[in-house]
């Protein structure tokens, strides 16, 4: 059993999407759960969503880190509760709070919609302990935004404390500054908390999930997700 | 009173669109000109007439909004 609840906020665009890669990859359909409700159903996991919550207006994710429902997410995800946050997912936890740093526009000043290749970091935490660590994954991005940024003691600290999910790197999984695609520090694409319960991470595995979709490398998020649930129980 | 609030990134960040803006003007054919960082204006009109109180307001709500302070800097002026 995985009770997954997925936060929706307006603008939210990727919340569907997750939904159905929870449901096929996992056989538990996720609640929905309107941003502007007071609190989250009793959840396994929480998740926020990709999309462009309230236009991106002020910062990506600023708004948004400020809904009624996200008091209730922090109080949760700070108890315990695992969260996993994707693309706009991810910006909303850094400017909560939830996870450091922050995502500043592509060095590019392009919007960037195409495969990456990701190096796995850590094959422990929550979210990723069905990855092995050193291999290559192919893994859609889709954003403006997503340029992570930490002062270099942070980013010391995230690497000391293996926090680092995963990298861009090129196919032969050789983190270059070539195959890094939106000048995010140290080629970071996805980092997780001091507990390893909260991800946050620019790529959309609920973009991959089955062969019909182009490939199945992102599925092992959700199997990650539900094997986490499954031996805490 | 008004609060006039400016919003500008650390030194260190990378401002990419500063960069393009300092190349635009290059191609302006102005080239005196150095580095360019971009920033926001804010103005916010404040229910408040105690000076004291209203720099209260305005801290608290470019700390827990207006700003990301990991990455940028806020200073204002309330008139």
């Amino acid at each position: 059993m995985l009770r997954a609840s997925v936060i929706v906020f307006p603008g939210s665009n990727c919340d569907r999407d997750v939904k159905t890669a929870i449901e096929r990859v996992t056989g538990f359909a996720p609640k929905m759960v309107w941003h502007g409700d007071a609190s989250v159903p009793s959840s396994d996991i929480i998740v926020l969503p990709g999309g462009f919550s309230f236009g991106d207006y002020l910062r990506c994710g600023a708004m948004a880190a400020h809904s009624p429902i996200m008091k209730d997410v922090i109080t949760k995800a700070k108890a315990g509760t695992p969260v996993i946050g994707i693309c706009n997912g991810f910006q909303i936890l850094c400017e909560s709070g939830l996870l450091p740093g922050a995502l500043l526009r592509n060095a590019s000043l392009h919007f960037i919609c195409r495969d990456v290749f990701l190096k796995v970091e850590n094959d422990s935490s929550y979210f990723t302990k069905c990855y092995r660590a050193g291999e290559v994954i192919k893994v859609p991005i889709a954003h403006g935004e997503g340029n992570y940024f930490a002062d270099q003691e942070t980013l010391d600290r995230l690497e000391g404390e293996g926090r680092v999910a995963f990298r861009y790197c090129d196919a032969d999984g050789k983190v270059l500054a070539d195959a890094n695609p939106n000048g995010a520090q140290r080629n970071i694409a996805g980092i997780t908390s001091e507990t390893g319960r909260v991800l946050g991470m620019m790529p959309h595995p609920e973009r991959l999930y089955e062969s019909p979709l182009g490939g199945t490398d992102g599925r092992r998020v959700f199997e990650s997700a539900l094997l986490s649930t499954l031996e805490a129980a | 009173m008004k609060a006039r609030i400016k919003i500008t990134l650390k030194n260190g960040v990378l401002d990419p669109q500063g960069k393009a803006i300092e190349g635009a003007v290059k191609g302006l054919g102005i080239t005196n000109v150095g580095d360019v960082r971009q920033g926001k204006y804010i103005e916010v009109d404040l229910k408040e007439t105690d000076p004291a109180k209203a720099k209260g307001i305005v801290e608290q709500m470019c700390k827990d909004l207006l700003a990301n302070t990991v990455i940028e800097n806020y200073s204002y002026e309330i008139g």
